[in-house]
């Protein structure tokens, strides 16, 4: 029998060591490392000293935990760069299928007047503020010129219900235009549901189209920030919920909260009505800095830490109920999770970089008017029109390959945009021109004033902490992120 | 209970051949009326071989202690091999591969077993510290040849097969061979390949596996580590962890299946969280990881002083380790473990995963009601007993 060799013998100090590519964050007494697809080690000032200097050697545990996380490599080594390069085409797939969501706004009319609105107008003058059929042709055939295979059309408004003729028409003719290429379209209605009826609920049921709403909490603050003529949105909206339910299946009817000033002490009671409607999670969303929000400066009455708060708040909350046995993800930890955890490309257009503006969805206007995303036809409502690309008459490529859009993704990626371009967090964030346009008047951005990379940051700081210190929330947080 | 797969024969006649071995098929008595030239009658007494010597051209295998074969009536079988009584497990449908000149053979397929396993070479670029097959400096390659003649004898409703080495591609052509034979004469058969991996970082090695376009391919690798110097000490090679791990990317890029294999021992064991967590991070569109443990033979009784760890101790981070993979998605098993060294959480992964010839129980298993849900222990080499070992009376 041949003699076995030590484990030294296994060192391979001849085969030189190398850094690979690794961003770092101080954090307290120790730094945040992370590799260039985002996996996460905590090193202390010495460690880090250590790596940098390659004072590292096999079978110290400094050098494992660097080995793993692919912060060095072998010279002569190809896997551990091979293993990036693959994740990183992973993580970037989302580049493969460009604009996947095209939002028909197909009414500004509502008749809810919340004030946190964007967008909505009180009008009956139908021609006014109506999309037309012919403009809705004219939008399909820019929709349909997108490369991907698969499209989501999502109708939006005001309230799209108010031009149900119109949505029925869109449905019917993208359908037979898929089948005619070889596509496959999805359908989303996103409504209040005061206006649900039994012949629409036929219709999505038909026709496969999804139903995404608004559920702000419970009755009393959900018809406070929700204001319609008899103060029944709540009634409508939950009574819409539950025959969606009924009619079209429990996972075909999604709702989304938005937050103000009064849900901050009320987050408990909020996703208690979520659980209480069999929703299948909730979404812990920020307020919005666009449209009327910003006119009425609600925006300005929570910063980003009262917001973080506020997110810790829920999601402690809504980790306390999935220990106890009931599968009830926060969507937006989950969107977070699934690219830290499993190199997911992201399916949420303002965490992407390239960002998602034109790209990951165009806006069809009711008057015709094409927008990069539905936060830049908000800031066009208030005047500024940055983020119109043209009109439905133009061309799918004329409008994605504009300068204009080329210009706003071209300086605000990430992989080299100030600040960005160290941040440890940055394999899991993205480039959000529009508000950064909307709040500092610069598609890039100064990072270390924005709200959103505050939240950014501090979001995936909290995920980190839990899934690092608490092994029950751990296990939770990993199964949102295999979803 | 151990079942001898290889052993000599205590006679032969009529069984020269100029293959380097000749393979037979055994069928019991009664003597089916369409027998062919490679199958074999098997007689267990006098009687059965007085039925037997009334077609006297048949082939005659004897499984017996009692010297059948210098009976009057074994004179009239010109075709005869005798093996002791130790293999009387031989039944219908099994496949034997024999040395004439030598006497010895071995088992290649058992039609009863769920669980054949059939030896490609004894060859190996690694050296396993834990190794139950220790690789031999030999020319073995007539053992291709022989499983090829094999194969048209093997039952066409067999589920599984795998083959294992040694290094299964150490001559990697004439095994792409064998599986394209395999393809061909057992097309509904799942195949398990174990391999080191290694050959798969050669563009040619890995196109050639994927043009076989078999149907039904795995190839089982092991990684026993995230970290180089770590994988590369247990395989006892330098450069392992590197090909091995590059060899799986390229399968999985030509969409080749792939099971990933952990070995748990005091080297792999402490350290299987932080494995797992490597796994599901980097490799987690591999189509199984089997997480097993240690069978204590080979190699792994010399090197005991290194890998011996009492399953006991590695219970809660294997939980761990299996719940990360679980919430990644990855498809994971446990094998060779018992229940009662398990986390409950683990119960569901773990799989009766030793092979029947060599599976036992020991007696506290008789009170415990998980007995028929448990994978046993390994009745091979020296079975060394966990101190968690203990019957589960109630659920």
């Amino acid at each position: 029998m041949a003699r076995f060799e030590s484990a030294d013998a296994f060192h391979s100090a001849e085969d030189a060591l190398q850094l690979l590519p690794f961003r770092f964050e101080r954090t307290g007494q120790s730094y945040l490392v992370s590799n260039i697809v985002g996996d996460f080690v905590r090193l202390s000032g010495d460690e880090l000293n250590r790596l940098v200097d390659l004072r590292i050697n096999p079978g110290d545990a400094l050098y494992d935990k660097a080995y793993a996380a692919h912060l060095i490599t072998r010279a002569s080594q190809t896997a551990q760069r091979q293993l990036l390069a693959l994740r990183l085409r992973s993580r970037m797939a989302f580049l493969r299928e460009p604009t996947l969501l095209h939002i028909f706004v197909v009414t500004l009319r509502c008749e809810h007047s919340c004030p946190y609105c964007q967008v909505s107008r009180q009008s009956t003058d139908r021609s006014k503020f109506d999309m037309s059929e012919e403009t809705a042709r004219q939008a399909l055939d820019v929709a349909f010129q997108s490369p991907s295979k698969r499209i989501k059309i999502e109708f939006q408004g005001g309230e799209p219900l108010l031009n149900f003729p119109l949505i029925a028409h869109i449905v019917s003719a993208a359908k037979a235009r898929a089948a005619a290429v070889g596509k496959v379209v999805d359908f989303v209605i996103a409504s209040n549901l005061a206006l649900l009826d039994d012949t629409v609920l036929a219709f999505c049921k038909a026709n496969d189209v999804l139903l995404s709403t608004s559920l702000d909490g419970p009755a009393d603050l959900h018809n406070k920030n929700r204001p319609r003529p008899g103060g029944n949105s709540h009634e409508l909206a939950t009574r819409g919920i539950r025959r969606a339910q009924e009619v079209l299946g429990p996972a075909r009817i999604g709702a989304l909260m938005t937050t103000t000033e009064a849900s901050l002490d009320r987050l408990e009671e909020i996703v208690d009505e979520y659980l209480r409607l069999d929703l299948d999670g909730i979404f812990i969303r920020p307020l919005s800095p666009y449209g009327f929000a910003v006119k009425t400066k609600a925006i300005r009455k929570y910063d980003s830490r009262g917001w973080l708060n506020f997110y810790a708040r829920g999601l402690r909350y809504v980790l306390e109920i999935n220990r106890s046995g009931r599968h009830f993800p926060e969507f937006y930890a989950a969107l977070i999770l699934k690219r830290m955890l499993a190199d997911r490309p992201p399916g949420y257009v303002d965490l992407r970089s390239p960002a998602g503006i034109g790209l990951g969805a165009l806006v069809y206007n009711y008057d015709g008017k094409v927008f990069a995303s539905d936060e830049g036809r908000m800031l066009a409502e208030m005047g500024d029109r940055t983020f119109e690309l043209g009109s439905v008459t133009e061309s799918y490529r004329a409008l994605v390959c504009s300068d204009k859009l080329i210009d706003l993704v071209g300086s605000s990626l990430t992989q080299c945009a100030p600040e960005c371009v160290d941040c440890a967090y940055e394999a899991h964030c993205g480039a959000d021109p529009v508000y950064h346009h909307a709040t500092q008047a610069d598609p890039v951005g100064i990072k270390p004033i924005s709200e959103f990379c505050a939240r950014q940051k501090g979001v995936m700081n909290l995920l980190l902490q839990i899934l690092e210190t608490s092994p029950a929330d751990a296990a939770i947080l990993r199964r949102w992120g295999g979803m | 209970m151990t079942l001898p797969l290889h052993g000599t024969a205590a006679f032969s006649r009529g069984v020269a051949t100029t293959k380097p071995s000749y393979v037979v098929r055994l069928r019991s008595l009664p003597v089916p009326a369409a027998i062919s030239a490679s199958e074999f009658v098997l007689v267990r007494s006098k009687e059965d071989l007085q039925e037997a010597a009334r077609s006297p051209s048949r082939g005659v295998m004897i499984v017996s202690d009692e010297g059948l074969e210098h009976l009057p009536e074994a004179a009239h079988c010109t075709k005869l091999i005798s093996v002791p009584a130790k293999f009387s497990y031989f039944s219908d449908g099994d496949v034997i591969g024999l040395h004439p000149q030598s006497g010895r053979f071995r088992t290649l397929y058992r039609r009863a077993s769920p669980y054949n396993s059939i030896l490609v070479t004894d060859r190996c670029n690694h050296y396993c510290l834990m190794c139950s097959q220790p690789p031999k400096d030999v020319d073995d390659r007539w053992l291709l040849d022989e499983i090829r003649r094999a194969l048209p004898l093997i039952a066409k409703d067999t589920r599984s097969l795998c083959f294992t080495g040694g290094e299964t591609l150490t001559d990697w052509r004439e095994f792409l061979d064998v599986l394209a034979d395999a393809r061909d004469e057992l097309p509904e058969t799942a195949i398990h390949v174990l391999s080191n991996g290694r050959a798969f970082a050669r563009d040619e090695v890995v196109t050639a596996w994927a043009a076989l376009g078999h149907p039904n391919l795995m190839a089982g690798i092991p990684v026993y580590a995230a970290v180089d110097h770590v994988h590369d000490y247990v395989v006892q090679a330098r450069g392992a962890f590197d090909e091995t791990i590059l060899g799986i990317l390229k399968l999985k890029d030509k969409a080749q299946r792939v099971e990933i294999r952990v070995v748990l021992h005091a080297l792999t064991a402490p350290r299987i969280v932080e494995t797992c967590k490597w796994l599901a991070r980097n490799l987690p569109f591999v189509d199984h990881v089997a997480l097993m443990g240690l069978e204590n033979t080979g190699f792994a009784i010399a090197n005991a002083n290194e890998l011996w760890i009492d399953p006991i101790d590695y219970r809660v981070g294997l939980a761990e380790g299996v719940s990360i993979l679980a919430a990644a998605r990855v498809n994971v098993s446990v094998y060779n473990l018992q229940r009662c060294v398990l986390d409950r959480s683990v119960w569901p992964y773990s799989v009766q995963s030793i092979s029947d010839w060599k599976n036992g129980y020991v007696e506290e298993c008789n009170r415990c009601i998980e007995k028929s849900q448990c994978s046993g222990f390994f009745t091979s080499g020296r079975s060394r007993q966990s101190r968690g070992i203990v019957p589960i009376l109630a659920s």
